[in-house]
């Protein structure tokens, strides 16, 4: 009963989504006010079914509901009910579900916190939404209706939830990953609706930019989180593998990058109006390029859901409609749009263009790796290549290290020119400085790598200019500390965006030039050594979980002489679906973790482990959180709190 | 036209222009490069087989593991097994290191790695389906093709 509420309100939904479409763009069309303002109450209905449409799903889940098949496939009553619940985006059809009323979410906040925006803007926007929430909804309800019942004959018991999904990573990362994916969405519906209103001015932008910052933050979570997920649980110490599925969420992320600072420029300075439009529609064409290269599986990738070609096929179509047609619009509307603003080479303007040159085209590079092994089995009739990992090494790194290089001086930069505060001598000192220290540190710590030293030190270069732009904020105020404080939160939002980018950058360096692994074969009592640590493999266990068997190693760990820590890996086998599965244990640390997983029994009591020593990995997650927490601060900054905002361009658009 | 007496702006805008298309060029002169040196071709058993397949080269190639055909050290951890088509073709695997979970006799594999001269497949890589549902589309392939040609 409870799972046809479920579909119906789905259905409800559906409905509301196609008066959401048609409405208040025919109130725009008519310049009739009423209908324009039926989009605010429409969006909250949207919300209110689809929401209610989850919670059945999730009803469906904890009562294990096995009539549903759905339910069945993806659920056991064995199953803990923290991933009973996270079971519920565990597979397609419910994740999809999920994605939908994240659309839903975005667009009822939309609906409240647009009041501000002129009453055409708001049913414009909402309008568009309307149109990708229709398209979304009725791809759940033809291809992949959660609800669907396998009736009178149903299992007793279910298939269980795939094990590496019972996890608490997988119970946050993918809705973090789906409210920034879908966040894109936002940007993208105010860029169409600019477009169609004619009016590309830049209160566009102003708009757009908080809900940019909030969707990238947490697509940049969801990034990290799935990073993370992956070293512990899949990866056997991996935490990136330039896997198909990963480019999917790292391409809107790039483009998405390139737009939060394209979306600055547009709207302090009135340049580069067009560009942030496409950058915005690009963000969101790649949001749905992932989906659909996650659900219809043509590529071979560790995350690919079965495959179903007439999804694929109908995520493929709704794609080519929505890039199409924007594309379309795009290139009527976007022409004659002129930025009479000038700006000098070095100017903070010029320095953005360059950012967004190279992450676009860190992403074009990143989508040819993607995509190439369709176009070549297209191509060639059938023949099947991958891209290897180091393809996308050898590109992107170059790239982002000029990109980094960049970075260092854009701190300094200011809007319009920057030549009076900027002195390439002081520059080329701190960059020495930064040289010169790594190279000493490195020196005492017998490290000398060259590739480390180049990334740390231009590392540090970027933190000192942040540093000394800060002391410049500070310099000729007599309360330096209240000064700081009252600085605004975008500011610290630029500050720990840019303070995440250089930890992480260290921490990937670090990780793959020092890190160190071996597989081995161990009998209890056999020790090995590795990075100044000795393992010592003590002894095996059975051990039983709520849903599984496990083979407990017990590791102890010791550095000369003294232990350090003792490491529990295990080996589970999940009873319902019979599947084995790795649960890896480690030793977190500030500068290193210590690594340890089971591989297989090999003979008599001897097992296959792996152990690593991974220097500055968590700096790598570390870095993500504060670029993060950079993007949410910039979104609180309360000049976005301003409720009464004139509509009109602030930018002087001609600043001759 | 002399570059001096250009008007800023007009200077500015050739600059850009100059600017973006030498960036966009070598960034897909540098991917292209990249592109030709990583991409990894897929055998299927019989194409390793009739000896289509480039040795010594990186590669991909996969099938299933035939039943009881994988074959431990004593004292390291390397192991070897046969992959099949399911018809006649089989070839030998060697890899050094730990198997994934889902790795399983009479499953299907895909192992990354080098041909070498006597037919016998060196793999730096093994990966195997990481699920009961999902079948890498290469597989897929070469199954079907077995199934349908013992059909006939």
């Amino acid at each position: 009963m409870i799972a046809e509420l479920g579909h119906f309100s789905l259905i409800l939904a559906l409905g509301i989504s196609f008066c959401l479409m048609v409405l208040p763009s025919w109130g725009v069309y008519s310049r009739n006010l009423t209908l324009m303002h039926t989009g605010g109450s429409m969006a909250a209905g949207l919300f209110v079914f689809l929401l209610t449409s989850f919670l059945c799903l999730g009803y469906a889940f904890i009562t294990d509901d096995f009539s549903v098949s759905y339910v069945a496939r993806n659920s056991n009553t064995a199953l803990p009910v923290a991933y009973k619940i996270s079971a519920v985006w565990g597979a397609h059809e419910g994740s999809f579900l999920l994605w939908t009323l994240v659309l839903g979410t975005w667009t009822f906040a939309v609906a409240l916190f647009s009041r501000d925006l002129t009453v055409d803007m708001r049913a414009r926007v909402l309008s568009v939404l309307g149109v990708l929430a229709v398209g979304f909804i009725l791809f759940l309800l033809l291809t992949s209706n959660p609800f669907d019942r396998s009736l009178p004959v149903y299992p007793t018991e279910g298939s269980d939830l795939n094990p590496l999904l019972q996890d608490f990573g997988l119970i946050v990362h993918p809705p973090m990953l789906y409210v920034g994916y879908v966040g894109f969405a936002v940007p993208f519906a105010f860029a169409i609706a600019t477009l169609w209103s004619g009016r590309l001015d830049t209160a566009w932008a102003r708009w757009s930019r908080p809900w940019t910052n909030i969707a990238w933050a947490f697509l940049t979570l969801g990034i990290t989180l799935g990073s993370w997920w992956a070293y512990y649980e899949l990866g056997w110490g991996g935490w990136w593998f330039w896997d198909a599925v990963e480019n999917a969420s790292f391409m809107p992320w790039l483009i998405g990058t390139a737009l939060v600072h394209s979306l600055a420029s547009t709207e302090k300075r009135g340049v580069f109006k067009s560009w942030t439009v496409l950058l915005a529609i690009a963000a969101f064409s790649l949001s749905l390029l992932g989906g659909f290269l996650v659900r219809s599986g043509v590529l071979t990738s560790v995350h690919a859901f079965a495959q179903d070609p007439e999804r694929g096929l109908y995520i493929l179509v709704f794609l080519v409609l929505v890039i199409g047609s924007s594309l379309t619009l795009y290139a009527v509307r976007a022409q004659g749009i002129k930025s009479n603003a000038l700006f000098t080479w070095s100017s903070r303007e010029a320095l953005i263009l360059v950012n967004n040159l190279l992450l676009a085209v860190a992403t074009g590079a990143v989508l040819l790796g993607t995509l190439y092994p369709l176009a070549y089995e297209a191509f060639t009739g059938g023949d099947k290549i991958s891209v290897g990992p180091p393809y996308f090494a050898s590109v992107f790194v170059p790239i982002v290290m000029v990109l980094f290089a960049f970075m260092a001086i854009s701190t300094r930069s200011r809007w319009k020119d920057t030549s009076a505060g900027f002195s390439p001598r002081r520059q080329a000192v701190y960059f020495a400085a930064a040289v010169a220290i790594v190279s000493l540190l490195s020196a005492l710590l017998a490290t000398l790598v060259f590739p480390v030293i180049l990334v740390t030190s231009i590392a540090l270069w970027i933190t000192i200019n942040l540093a000394d732009d800060v002391l410049t904020r500070l310099r000729n105020k007599r309360a330096k500390l209240r000064a700081l404080v009252s600085q605004p939160l975008s500011y610290y939002g630029m500050l720990f965006g840019h303070l995440g980018i250089v930890v992480s950058m260290i921490g990937v360096c670090c990780t793959v030039y020092f890190s160190t692994e071996k597989d081995v074969r161990m009998l209890p009592g056999e020790v090995v050594s590795l990075g100044g640590y000795e393992f010592e493999f003590h002894r095996m266990k059975k051990v039983q979980g709520p849903n599984y068997v496990a083979d407990q190693g017990e590791i102890k760990v010791s550095r000369d002489g003294e232990p350090v820590t003792t490491l529990f890996p295990e080996k589970r086998l999940y009873t319902a679906s019979q599947s084995v599965m790795t649960e890896a244990d480690m030793d977190p640390g500030f500068f290193r973790d210590l690594y340890v997983a089971l591989g297989e029994p090999v003979g008599e009591s001897a097992w296959a482990v792996r152990v690593h020593v991974k220097p500055f990995v968590r700096w790598i997650w570390f870095g993500g959180l504060l670029v993060a927490l950079g993007g949410i601060l910039a979104v609180l900054d309360k000049r976005y709190r301003l409720s009464r905002r004139t509509s009109e361009s602030v930018v002087g658009a001609s600043v001759v | 036209m002399k570059f001096g007496k250009m008007k800023t702006h007009r200077r500015n805008r050739l600059l850009l222009v100059i600017f973006v298309v030498v960036m966009s060029g070598s960034g897909i002169a540098m991917a292209l490069l990249a592109l030709n040196e990583n991409i990894n071709l897929f055998y299927s058993p019989q194409e390793i087989v009739d000896g289509k397949a480039p040795v010594g080269q990186l590669i991909r190639a996969g099938g299933m593991v035939r039943e009881g055909s994988v074959v431990r050290s004593d004292t390291d951890l390397t192991v070897s097994f046969r992959v099949s088509d399911l018809k006649n073709a089989e070839f030998t695997v060697h890899f050094e290191g730990i198997l994934p979970d889902l790795f399983r006799e009479g499953q299907g594999v895909i192992a990354r790695g080098i041909l070498r001269d006597d037919g016998e497949f060196v793999a730096e890589e093994v990966l195997a389906k990481h699920d009961e549902e999902y079948m890498p589309p290469e597989l897929n392939d070469v199954i079907e093709q077995a199934h349908s040609e013992a059909a006939k």
